[in-house]
């Protein structure tokens, strides 16, 4: 069997893959939104990452496309996080997680 | 350009049409705007069924027109029920036998319905009962019309509710709302028979449409001993005698008299009753196979027949004679049925409706001039003061009675002779029935003794009120008593008319029913039939003595071992109570009090209180700590892909 | 020797891109300014965009750098600026373990992608978008594009409509009191 495309590919299908693991774990230590918005962002561009490396490695285009997309709903999904961000901080003056329990009533 | 076979849709959507008008406009008690009022209620009913009446009427002329009888107008309206290969379309057939009938409901149907105009003019609501009567024809019309047995089960659980609506018209009174209810349930165990005879039908022959069925059934022969056969026909003809009250199931037939007159004219005389009747003449390719079944029939049907015409005898109430003599009557059908002679169960059913409906409604016109009473004792000379009702309702108790050239004289010596003659047949059937035409001539000719001669014994208010009915109601009167007298004629038999009167049901539904097998020296059919006459003659004879001579509607009260018997219906209602209402009921209370309270509520309210628990034990884990969540999630995801890895690996 | 640089100074390059993005998303983590973290971010992008290059996905390239480091950091450089930098007094755990578990947890995770893909091999269906034929085709950003007004207009349509209401709801969360 043939590996994944050519070495470009499976370098940045391994960057990828350390960058979703450092995004993970960012989410998993941090204790401030904004940070987590942008551990966030860092998963989503390691995604990204992928996206395209099997685009190249399988002559497809649809992955970039994919891409694309996903830029665009990341855009979004960072406008109304920010959003909630300055309506939250309004409320409590600080954008930790420590306050925000209201899951458990 | 309408194709001829759409009109067969247009017969049954007429009466529904009909019914939505009154139910959405007169029945239903509307704020914003006014209820249409009961006489045009009633016009509107009335019409529809008339135009249907016509419709029927061209139809049924088209298919005389056809080269063969055997030919059918079919009509596929939509596709009912379609799962796999298993498809009911809602497809309709006129063939001759379910064009007769057709004709018969929407005839009789229709002429009802005019009388109902005025019975039900002083009624509260006329617009609900005429809104019900509209759908019991629509039902009627889908049981006769329908082309395979579910659609026949659609109409003839239609005609089982409006029965149950029409029974307790008068819901107000318990015991009104209370016989509706026994109807209803009687009548369901019948089904429950039909349901499952339908079921074995289709697991042994693949279709329910009826012309296949009776294709496939033409490569059989007559089936030797008790079969699957004769499993299936014995079902169906349970759930024929809830329907057409036979014994064991006909106790619900006196207690539905508790309807409006016209509605026991209407179903519980001329066209509901009889759908049993319909149902194994048009299935007589089925039952003609098991003769089994046809001595069940036959045996059923005479006992049915002597049984009810014995209690008919000492009945005081108008309407339960009448009744009691439906049941009677239904029973020679079956008779018929058993012996193998469709044509003339037909035939009977047909002159049946004719002079049945005749008196019912003649016994609404008494009713409705005596101010609501019924109970014969207190009436008496009544035919001074309604001549059109007596001279209508004295056709009717000849032609029931089975006097020369009116009809039921035809039908009635067409059974005995059949149930004498046809293999099927013998000796103690033909006395059964014999036997039953001379009490049936002796009940009638009681009602017409204590009912209309000898002198008045009602009070002196309501013998002041006494009238004719308007015409509105013995318009449709005479129309009945003359298709009462010359009905018969439709099916002339050959030893009386030759070949100058041809036996035109005979003819007509050649081919579409088996052929009766009844066969003999023409001497013997003709000393027979002299019999039956006299028979009839001295039943009237003996009535007339008795009840108008020596008086002795009060005599009979004496004897009160037998009496009482005969009054209570042989005390069958007492021993069904006792024997399945009762145990039902208590094996019920069980269930409630033992069963349901503490069983099944004790295990929901257990699993009820185990999740409480366990959700206050749970409930721990949720810290509203984002992290928590987080860190769970994250490592539950690592699990399932795991889970996923592990297979792809 | 020359040679030796000219083909091998695009891997050493495509390499450096990988290194330093992978450097400046630890720094994302871990560093506790947000304005240094939001930086180190804007350089992730940037490498990624570079790496999107070399793989001649020009398009994405761009937008990565238009859309990703310019508009989206932007924002999220305005809102820091907007709020006070001391904002959040506990941006780490106290306890240590909540610091080692999600340590382990992403290290179990980058383990088991990098085996996973170690062990890839490529899919048998092969597209027709070979790098050959994207150039006969009049180029990438050509193909992409004829690609997404045609057999992707419907939900290209969509993520325009999606934007248009994240901006309208973003305007109103961050307009209206909570109270």
């Amino acid at each position: 069997m043939d590996k994944i495309g050519d070495h470009y590919v499976l370098q940045a299908l391994i960057l990828s893959a350390v960058l979703f693991s450092i995004g993970l774990g960012g989410i998993m230590i941090r204790r401030n939104l904004i940070a987590l918005l942008m551990c966030i962002e860092l998963m989503l561009t390691a995604v990204n990452i992928s996206f395209v490396s099997f685009a190249r490695a399988n002559h497809d285009i649809n992955g970039q496309l994919m891409v694309f997309f996903i830029v665009t709903v990341a855009a979004a999904e960072s406008a109304i996080g920010l959003g909630l961000l300055i309506a939250l901080y309004r409320n409590l003056k600080e954008v930790g997680t420590a306050k925000l329990s209201a899951l458990k009533e | 350009m309408v194709e001829k076979t759409q009109l067969l849709g247009l017969i049954i959507l007429l009466p529904i049409l009909g019914a939505l008008v009154n139910g959405i406009f007169g029945a239903i008690p509307w704020k914003s705007f006014p209820r249409i009022p009961g006489t045009v209620a009633g016009v509107i009913a009335s019409g529809c069924v008339f135009v249907a009446f016509l419709l029927a009427c061209s139809l049924f002329s088209g298919l005389l027109g056809h080269e063969s009888v055997q030919s059918a107008f079919e009509h596929n309206a939509f596709p009912w029920i379609s799962v796999g290969d298993f498809r009911i379309p809602m497809q309709f057939r006129m063939d001759a036998l379910s064009g007769i009938l057709c004709l018969v409901v929407t005839g009789i149907g229709f002429l009802i319905h005019v009388y109902s105009i005025s019975y039900m003019h002083d009624d509260g609501n006329p617009a609900r009962y005429f809104t019900y009567l509209n759908l019991f024809t629509a039902s009627m019309l889908v049981l006769i019309l329908g082309a395979s047995m579910p659609i026949l089960f659609i109409g003839w659980e239609g005609v089982g509710l409006c029965s149950y609506l029409l029974i307790g018209f008068w819901f107000e009174d318990i015991e009104k709302a209370q016989a509706g209810k026994k109807a209803f349930v009687v009548n369901r165990i019948g089904d429950l028979g039909f349901l499952l005879g339908m079921f074995l039908i289709f697991a042994n022959f693949h279709t329910l449409d009826f012309m296949e069925l009776k294709a496939a059934m033409g490569s059989l022969s007559v089936e030797v001993g008790f079969g699957v056969l004769t499993l299936i026909t014995l079902l169906l003809f349970v759930g024929a005698t809830g329907k057409s009250a036979q014994i064991p199931l006909f106790v619900w037939l006196p207690d539905a008299m508790a309807g409006p007159t016209p509605v026991s004219a209407l179903i519980h005389a001329a066209t509901m009753v009889t759908a049993g009747v319909y149902m194994c003449c048009r299935l007589g390719f089925l039952f003609s196979l098991t003769p089994i079944t046809s001595t069940v029939i036959a045996v059923i049907a005479v006992l049915t027949a002597f049984v009810s015409a014995t209690i008919a005898i000492v009945q005081t109430d108008i309407k339960k004679v009448l009744a009691y003599s439906t049941v009677s009557q239904l029973g020679f059908m079956f008779l018929a049925v058993g012996v193998g002679a469709y044509t003339t169960a037909v035939f009977h059913l047909i002159t049946h409706a004719f002079f049945k409906a005749l008196m019912f409604l003649g016994s609404g016109s008494v009713i409705h001039a005596m101010g609501g009473e019924q109970d014969m004792r207190k009436m008496g000379g009544l035919k001074k003061y309604m001549p059109i009702t007596y001279w209508t309702f004295v056709a009717g108790t000849l032609a029931i009675s089975g006097i020369p050239i009116f009809a039921g004289f035809f039908s009635k010596d067409e059974i005995l002779w059949q149930s004498f003659s046809s293999p099927l047949g013998g000796l103690p059937l033909y006395i059964g029935g014999l036997l039953t035409a001379g009490l049936t001539a002796t009940y009638m000719g009681r009602l017409v003794c204590l009912t209309f001669l000898g002198e008045n014994r009602s009070s002196h208010e309501v013998k002041h009120h006494l009238h004719e009915s308007p015409l509105v109601m013995t318009i449709p009167l005479i129309i009945l008593g003359l298709l009462a007298t010359f009905g018969g004629f439709l099916g002339v038999p050959h030893l009386l008319g030759g070949h100058a009167i041809p036996n035109i049901l005979e003819h007509l539904l050649e081919g579409v029913v088996p052929a009766s097998r009844g066969e003999g020296a023409a001497a013997l059919e003709g000393t027979l039939m002299f019999v039956s006459v006299l028979v009839a003659c001295g039943g009237l004879y003996l009535s007339y003595w008795l009840f108008l001579v020596r008086k002795s509607q009060r005599a009979a009260n004496q004897e009160k071992g037998v009496h009482d018997f005969l009054f209570n219906s042989y005390y069958v209602n007492e021993f069904y109570d006792l024997a399945v209402v009762k145990p039902i009921y208590k094996v019920s209370v069980f269930l409630w009090k033992v069963i349901d309270v503490i069983v099944i509520d004790g295990a929901v309210m257990l699993t009820a209180r185990a999740s409480a628990f366990s959700g206050k034990a749970i409930r721990r884990l949720q810290t509203g700590n984002l992290e928590h969540y987080l860190l769970s999630f994250i490592f539950g995801m690592l699990i399932i892909l795991y889970l996923l890895l592990s297979h792809a690996f | 020797m020359m040679e030796l640089i000219q083909t091998q100074l695009p891997n050493a390059l495509y390499t450096m891109f990988c290194v330093f993005a992978a450097i400046a998303a630890l720094g994302v983590v871990s560093l506790k300014n947000p304005v240094s973290a939001a930086f180190c971010l804007i350089m992730v992008l940037l490498n990624v965009s570079g790496i999107f290059a070399f793989q001649q996905a020009n398009f994405v390239a761009a937008v990565q750098v238009l859309v990703y480091a310019g508009a989206i950091m932007v924002l999220f450089m305005f809102v820091i600026m907007l709020l006070s930098i001391e904002s959040v007094a506990h941006d780490y755990p106290e306890s240590k373990l909540l610091i080692i578990a999600p340590v382990i947890l992403a290290f179990v995770f980058l383990c088991t992608m990098v085996i996973v893909l170690i062990h890839g091999h490529a899919s048998p269906q092969q597209g027709n978008y070979t790098v050959e034929a994207i150039q006969q085709n009049g180029g990438n950003i050509r193909v992409v594009s004829e690609v997404m007004f045609s057999d992707y207009i419907l939900p290209f349509q969509i993520v325009g409509a999606l934007l248009m209401f994240a901006v309208v709801g973003a305007i109103t969360l961050a307009k209206r009191r909570m109270d």
